[in-house]
């Protein structure tokens, strides 16, 4: 006594009273649609990020003033180099979203060509950010020096930390297309890397905003 | 997005109307790019104004701005829009701002409440010294 | 060097308790896997169950995982009661570092290990059943899930054979969590074990979340839904919410440990409250998580067995979603000892006493189903009903404590232990035997033993109130929890009938054991040959017991709340079954190790991360980076069902249907 038993044709009329009925409903074959039902889940995935990261920015700010006597972030930040960071990072941002076009194009070596030079900008960033890194650690400005310093190494370097998975996720998969084409899983990946990687940017306006520029000014 | 009854959602970064030319597409991310560029420019301007902006307005200034460069990201990039195809992905998004409001500004107050009633006596001079 | 911090000495060779734990546990591992060899079934478990990513098996595993642990954390539990009721002026039989890890581990393993697989694994089997559909939104990723939180479990029960647990307590507080003062392994098992659950839980509640809100049969609109499918969507988005927190406090700590750095500690500038108040606003929602699935779960039992629609189904759906956010609001009220002024008090006291509304709200609607219905006292409406009286009793306490004058009286005594498990025991963990014992039928094809089933009830139902009903008198009379042995003849008494209480609660468990025994033994007298023994309401008993990997041959059209009431009801009216479907085939996921490899990796790189064991480390992560490359890399993800094994399939449930309903024997 399925349900099942109205012809398949009536049952996609026989429901959807209300504006929403149908929204997640399946197709006449009883598929989904899975493009949808991916990005939304990557969607969910972001802000359970962006929650992680509000955690981390929760104890930064409690923690911005628990020097020890170690140095604060007016001493030790350089604006410049943190600009140019943004800087690579908006178009590495603006890169991704050309690939994309050209993805749903299905012009394969401009989609290449586009994930390159987004790798290569987030490379860049990256290399900026260890470089800063490196420098506050060999004057003695590590990690370990103060509470503010571990709450500023930890924010700041887990947003570093997904741009390198995300650089490692992006070689995988320019690799995968090359090799294999523009296969709708494939394309659905592109499209999740899209969002992570513009979701990073969101977070490091957050991040330059908050810990540079109002540390800065501290 | 070949069926006509899917058209009642869409997925997070895909945008309204598919495959309609590349050029608008581009469009799309250059004003995003375009917006996002002048507001950083900005925010870097009035952090490096200090001394000639009036000081208690700059910390909001910058947060107004970094929160105008997020809807931007949001809109252009991340082609989040106030359409009814996007009600479950703004809905989404409603929820995590407000579990991260609420984590952050109720983290803040409780420990600003809890250093302030466990200062230490020398805290609690330099506390004092100020009046 | 080559193996890190890890030498002999880890192994409890000199301590006769841990070391003939170890070994007994050990033997009846090596038995299990030596029978599944002799018989041959690895074949059977790898393809049917191991790499399987059917949400119905997947769902079975968690449950069974879940029962596994709960006789682990129950042997704790034991411990805790017979050392409480013999130390009284003496040492007792544990010495207090042992005594330390147990209760540290008996916290963490009921709550992670019981508690969590216990309710994802009820949600995965019974969600998309009721929701009219034939898989989660990503099947690989909930095989994922399920193995990396067995994963984390397995690194939980390594640190009994080699090194130690935590002796923190469940919730590692520091600085006594901080290497200064917890320089051994323990800490850093506790904190792995729960980093690698965590994101098994994280990523089941994304795939859960994303296939309440994107895949339900075709008219199963919002208000349509079971509200078990509510409080599944709820407790999944706090999952999403919370978990990051948890993830983002407990790597924190690890970077206090590992590396050095000053978050916590007492020196560096470190806060240790920031720890108490990120683990609380994780720890908060997480009670959440654990009870509104326990909720939906006793809301489908209680109408079901009164035979009537529930009560104020949109007021449980409003609750619930006033639980899911203001669950977010009140975590303070589990430090308000700790130093907070007045105004934040009581702030969050009056936020805690805020959320006992909608709970009570829903109390009111269970009572208001029942009422005028006609109750079927069935096992699991049984552990419902006791619900109802245990969770005001623990609802109440909850309410009282969350006057913080009140609580700097009760705080860390053992009033709040009794009113804890007063809420999880009498809350999540009969929820989730009414569910066991409700969809057993469904996922074996075959119900349980009534009688074996009603008097383990009884024995858990009187074992609880003995066994906690003292702990809440020595609470209100100075008793604070976790000690180790005591001088106040007072207590003593008590803490004698709490054992007692316990020794009640064993023998429960003891029948459900005899029970899950007797009922395989006699399957074959207890088939459930129609799909629907117990005359259920929701789409999961249209299915036949077990429902065939696709679930559903044709997608139901829902039409109304209740979606099968309503069908069976047009059905019975009309004295005849529906008219045979246009059977289709139908596209399902592969079967996939996957979940099983990350598993490998991710227990090996926490065992060498947890006893610095460098090199295996790196090793693991290229491991996961093959292992991402080798699932982005594969070519085919689904199969198809013949048309013809579909129309097999369903023509044989209809068959039963119609000799059921219409020729024979009543439904």
């Amino acid at each position: 006594m399925s349900a099942a038993a109205a012809d398949p044709h009536n049952l996609r009329q026989g429901h959807g009273h209300g504006p929403r009925g149908n929204a997640a409903g399946p197709d006449e074959h009883g598929h989904f649609d899975k493009r949808i039902i991916t990005g939304y889940g990557f969607w969910i995935f972001l802000l359970s990020d962006i929650v992680m990261f509000s955690a981390l920015f929760a104890t930064y700010a409690v923690l911005a003033h628990a020097t020890a006597g170690g140095p604060s972030g007016k001493q030790i930040f350089d604006l410049q180099n943190v600009a140019l960071e943004t800087g690579f990072l908006l178009l590495s941002s603006f890169a991704c979203g050309m690939a994309a076009i050209a993805s749903e194009q299905k012009n394969l070596l401009w989609t290449e060509i586009g994930l390159l030079i987004t790798g290569l900008l987030g490379f860049a960033f990256l290399v900026l950010e260890l470089r800063e890194f490196a420098d506050l650690i060999a004057h003695g400005n590590g990690p370990t020096r103060s509470a503010f310093l571990s709450a500023f190494f930890t924010l700041v370097g887990c947003h570093g930390l997904h741009v390198g998975c995300g650089l490692l996720w992006l070689g995988t998969m320019m690799a995968q297309i090359w090799a294999k084409g523009f296969r709708a899983e494939t394309v659905r990946r592109l499209m999740c890397f899209n969002l992570f990687w513009h979701a990073l940017d969101i977070i490091w306006v957050a991040l330059f905003t908050i810990v540079y520029l109002l540390g800065a000014g501290q | 997005m070949s069926d006509p009854h899917h058209q009642s959602d869409r997925a997070p970064g895909d945008e309204g109307e598919g495959q309609s030319g590349v050029a608008k597409g581009i469009l799309g991310y250059g004003i995003g790019l375009v917006l996002a560029a002048g507001l950083t420019i900005v925010s870097f301007g009035v952090a490096a104004g200090y001394g000639w902006i009036y000081q208690p307005g700059i910390p909001v200034m910058l947060l107004v701005l970094a929160v105008a460069q997020m809807g931007v990201h949001l809109v252009f990039f991340l082609h989040i829009t106030t359409g009814p195809d996007n009600t479950n992905n703004v809905l989404a998004l409603a929820f995590g701002t407000l579990i991260v409001a609420l984590i952050v500004i109720g983290s803040l107050w409780i420990m600003a409440n809890l250093n302030h009633m466990n200062m230490s006596p020398g805290e609690m001079a330099r506390h004092m010294g100020g009046f | 060097m080559l193996l890190g911090k890890l030498t002999w000495s880890a192994i409890p060779l000199h301590e006769p308790i841990p070391l003939i734990t170890s070994i007994i546990v050990l033997a009846v591992v090596f038995a299990v896997l030596g029978i599944v060899t002799a018989k041959g079934w690895w074949p059977y478990l790898w393809r049917e169950w191991i790499t399987s990513v059917d949400h119905k098996r997947i769902g079975v595993m968690y449950c069974v995982m879940a029962l596994v642990m709960l006789l682990r954390g129950f042997a704790d539990a034991l411990m805790m009661r017979s050392q409480q009721a013999v130390a009284f002026h003496g040492p007792g039989y544990l010495p207090p570092e042992h005594y330390d890890q147990i209760f540290s581990a008996h916290g963490t393993i009921m709550i992670f290990f019981v508690a969590m697989p216990f309710v994802i694994g009820l949600m995965n089997f019974a969600m998309p059943l009721q929701l009219g559909i034939r898989d989660v939104a990503f099947p690989t990723f909930n095989s994922v899930s399920f193995w990396l939180t067995a994963s984390g479990a397995l690194l939980v029960n390594l640190s009994l054979f080699i090194g130690e647990f935590a002796r923190t307590g469940w919730l590692p507080y520091p600085p006594l969590s901080e290497l200064r003062y917890s320089p051994g392994v323990g800490v850093d098992y506790y904190l792995w074990a729960l980093q690698i659950s965590g994101i098994g839980t994280l990523i089941s509640g994304i795939n859960l979340v994303t296939t309440v809100l994107k895949m339900r049969a075709p008219g199963m609109s919002y208000t349509r839904m079971p509200v078990f499918c509510w409080t599944t969507l709820a407790a999944n988005l706090l999952i999403v919410a919370a978990f990051p927190i948890l993830t983002a406090t407990l790597a924190e700590l690890l970077l206090d440990r590992y590396l050095g750095f000053h978050f916590f500690t007492n020196d560096g500038g470190g806060n240790m409250m920031m720890f108490m108040n990120l683990i609380w606003a994780w720890g908060h929602p997480e009670v959440y998580i654990l009870i509104l699935p326990a909720f939906g779960i006793f809301s489908e039992v209680i109408s079901t067995f009164s035979g009537k629609p529930l009560f104020g189904y949109r007021s449980m759906i409003a609750a619930t979603m006033a639980i899911c956010v203001l669950s977010f609001m009140v975590w303070l009220h589990h430090f308000f000892t700790m130093g907070a002024g007045a105004d934040v008090n009581a702030f969050f006291g009056i936020a805690t006493m805020i959320i006992a509304v909608p709970t009570g709200v829903k109390i009111f609607n269970w009572m208001f189903t029942m009422y005028g219905g006609t109750v079927r006292f069935k096992t699991p409406m049984l552990w419902a009903i006791a619900f109802i009286c245990t969770f005001v009793v623990g609802g109440m306490t909850g309410v009282l404590m969350a006057v913080p004058p009140a609580d700097f009286v009760l705080h860390n005594s053992l009033f709040l232990v009794a009113h804890f498990h007063n809420v999880i025991i009498g809350g999540v963990l009969f929820g989730c035997f009414a569910g066991y014992e409700y969809w057993f039928p469904k996922a074996f094809g075959f119900t349980l033993d009534e009688r074996l089933g009603k008097t383990a009830f009884w024995c858990w139902f009187v074992g609880f109130i003995v066994a906690f009903t003292p702990l809440y008198v020595v609470g209100l009379e100075g008793m604070t929890r976790r000690m180790q042995h005591y001088d106040v003849a007072e207590w003593h008494p008590w803490l004698i009938v709490a054992a007692v209480g316990a020794a009640i609660i064993a023998l429960g468990i003891a029948f459900q054991v005899l029970q899950l025994i007797v009922s395989i033994r006699t399957r074959d007298q207890r088939r459930d040959v129609t799909g629907d023994p117990w005359d259920g309401r929701t789409l999961e008993w249209i299915t036949p017991s077990p429902p065939p990997t696709f679930n559903f041959p044709v997608m139901p059209n829902v039409e109304g709340e209740e979606a099968y009431w309503g069908l069976k009801s047009k059905a019975l009216q009309q004295q005849r079954l529906f008219d045979e479907p246009a059977y289709e085939k139908i596209e399902m996921p592969r079967n996939s190790p996957t979940g099983f490899f990350v598993a490998i990796v991710a227990t090996f790189m926490g065992f060498a991360l947890i006893w610095h064991i460098w090199w295996l480390a790196a090793l693991e992560f290229a491991c996961a980076y093959a292992v991402f490359v080798v699932f982005a890399w594969r070519d085919e993800h689904e199969y198809y069902v013949p048309a013809e094994e579909v129309a097999r399939i369903d023509r044989a449930r209809r068959a039963a249907r119609q000799q059921s309903w219409f020729e024979g024997t009543s439904a």
